[in-house]
């Protein structure tokens, strides 16, 4: 199992089988980001269909993590028994695919944290079939 | 005038989350009762009932038990959390105008004490404490949105719309300063209204000595959770002028928003830069303006959908009061009156339906912040959501 910086009692992620593939690469600690078969452009989150060319067949491709944080806060407030306070909330631009990722930055004071600083993926395994992105600084 | 109005404002007691005795429906019918004596109509002559934000208070029930002889027209606006209020008044008085029905009340029932608090759906399930967290099956694109972004802590709007507002101090040096004047200014209008739930004098210094909740938010920046309802009476134009106070008309609604903008449980951070630090009202005020033939000059005073202080900066922008990114000294220099009632930051949060009724009442005459000579009032409904628009004139 990895570090854990978020209790078991977080809200657990609800799948469909469009995005069942996103889950289960997550679950092997790769980022994935689907792909449009027709036109090549990146979504997420992952969808049934393209919402540019309206293909319906899609692949997802693995990406390596990087980024940089598009927006944050500090949240003060602990909506989840548990959850550490102060933790912080991210938007992350995922470098090359015009698609951003909802995360944590992870050991970081958050005053560090800043929009445009550069951040990788970590993994956190939440139970022995899921795992969810983390952000740590860069 | 020839369109619809609204003749008739009614709303029950309004507290704090969990104040109310009395269950959410019984308010419902409390309020649509004012709402009906206010304007000195019978319930018989109610033959339509519309709502928004999934209202638990199914249109059925209501009717049978005010013992309405037909009901005619029953509508919900399908916009995400509180962006169907004007909608809501719209579809009324499309139904009202088209014939459809003779008169129809829009109300709005809300006690988070006896429910779920709002905006923490299917997808805010936690997992259960006997056993490993584990995937679960969707029950729906709301619940598998969710999924990349409650289990990494965007629990709650505050959080939302905390990271759209330092994106926008980003973008254009919006201030702390900025949103504190918001909650400061609607308190004041709330210390002159007795129906508010929030009525102690707040300066900026005690707007700042509040514990911050998602920065930049903090607590005096977030709108109330409260029990109460309220209710207004939609009818024609024929109809109104024989009524008992005078009629206000609905002189336009619009509602939407931009393809692609509120995505997820109100997350909006998959749409391009220009969009997400905006409300997303401009679709809704570019048909609004052309409907009602005016632009925001001629507004006298204005309703704005205050679920968070720096989200009325950004209507401010959408609706054209100014450019984008002005908001914040737009806001603190106009003297254009804005939520004379206290808002749903001071008064009560019944999802910007009690914006409706105090612009009714200022045009009127009848608000505790009288604005004199007012004539022309904007109402809106949620940024940050699909939403929706209104503006509404003295009848002549």
């Amino acid at each position: 199992m990895s570090e854990r910086w978020f209790p078991d009692a977080m809200p657990v992620p609800a799948v469909s089988p469009d995005t069942m593939p996103w889950w289960q690469a997550a679950a092997e600690h790769r980022l994935v980001v689907q792909v449009c078969d027709t036109c090549g452009r990146h979504r997420h989150p992952p969808s049934p269909v393209c919402p540019h060319c309206h293909g319906w067949s899609s692949t997802f491709a693995d990406h390596p993590g990087t980024g940089t944080i598009y927006t944050f806060t500090v949240v003060h407030q602990a909506f989840v028994p548990g959850i550490p306070v102060p933790h912080v909330v991210a938007v992350v631009d995922l470098d090359g695919t015009g698609t951003r990722l909802v995360t944590n930055v992870v050991d970081a004071d958050p005053a560090e944290v800043r929009i445009g600083r550069a951040v990788e993926v970590v993994w956190e395994d939440m139970g022995p079939d899921l795992s969810v992105p983390r952000a740590r600084l860069r | 005038m020839t369109g619809a109005c609204i003749v008739g404002v009614g709303e029950t007691a309004y507290a704090k989350r969990g104040g109310l005795d009395t269950s959410e429906y019984h308010l419902a019918l409390e309020a649509i009762c004012a709402a009906v004596a206010d304007a000195g109509m019978s319930l018989e002559e109610i033959d339509g009932l519309a709502s928004f934000a999934d209202d638990r208070n199914l249109p059925v029930f209501v009717a049978a038990d005010l013992g309405l002889r037909e009901l005619r027209h029953a509508s919900m606006s399908w916009l995400p959390g509180g962006g169907g209020g004007c909608a809501a008044v719209g579809n009324a008085a499309l139904a009202v105008e088209a014939g459809h029905a003779h008169a129809v009340v829009v109300y709005r029932s809300l006690c988070q004490g006896q429910f779920v608090r709002f905006g923490q759906g299917p997808g805010a399930r936690r997992a259960p404490a006997d056993r490993a967290p584990a995937l679960r099956r969707s029950k729906g694109p709301l619940d598998t949105a969710a999924a990349f972004t409650m289990p990494f802590a965007m629990l709650s709007p505050p959080i939302t719309y905390a990271m759209v507002m330092q994106r926008h101090m980003h973008r254009f040096g919006t201030t702390p300063e900025h949103l504190g004047n918001v909650a400061v200014r609607f308190r004041d209008h709330a210390t002159r209204n007795p129906r508010a739930v929030l009525r102690t004098p707040m300066t900026l210094d005690d707007y700042f000595a509040s514990r911050l909740v998602a920065e930049p938010f903090h607590l005096f920046d977030c709108c109330m959770e409260n029990d109460g309802a309220c209710a207004v009476v939609v009818t024609g134009a024929a109809r109104a002028a024989d009524g008992a106070k005078p009629a206000v008309e609905i002189a336009a609604t619009a509602q939407g928003a931009p393809g692609a903008y509120g995505h997820g449980q109100y997350v909006n951070v998959y749409v391009d830069d220009e969009l997400y630090t905006s409300g997303g009202g401009r679709p809704v005020a570019r048909d609004l303006w052309a409907r009602a033939g005016i632009g925001p000059d001629e507004v006298d005073v204005a309703m704005l959908y205050d679920h968070f202080s720096g989200m009325v900066l950004l209507q401010l922008e959408d609706y054209g009061f100014c450019g984008p990114g002005e908001g914040g000294p737009c806001f603190a220099e106009t003297t254009l009156p804005i939520n004379t009632h206290g808002g749903s930051l001071s008064e009560a949060y019944i999802h910007g339906l009690n914006h409706v009724v105090e612009g009714v009442r200022q045009l009127r005459g009848e608000s505790t912040a009288p604005v004199p000579g007012a004539q022309t009032c904007l109402v809106t409904s949620a940024a940050g959501v699909p939403g929706s628009g209104m503006v509404l004139r003295v009848a002549r």
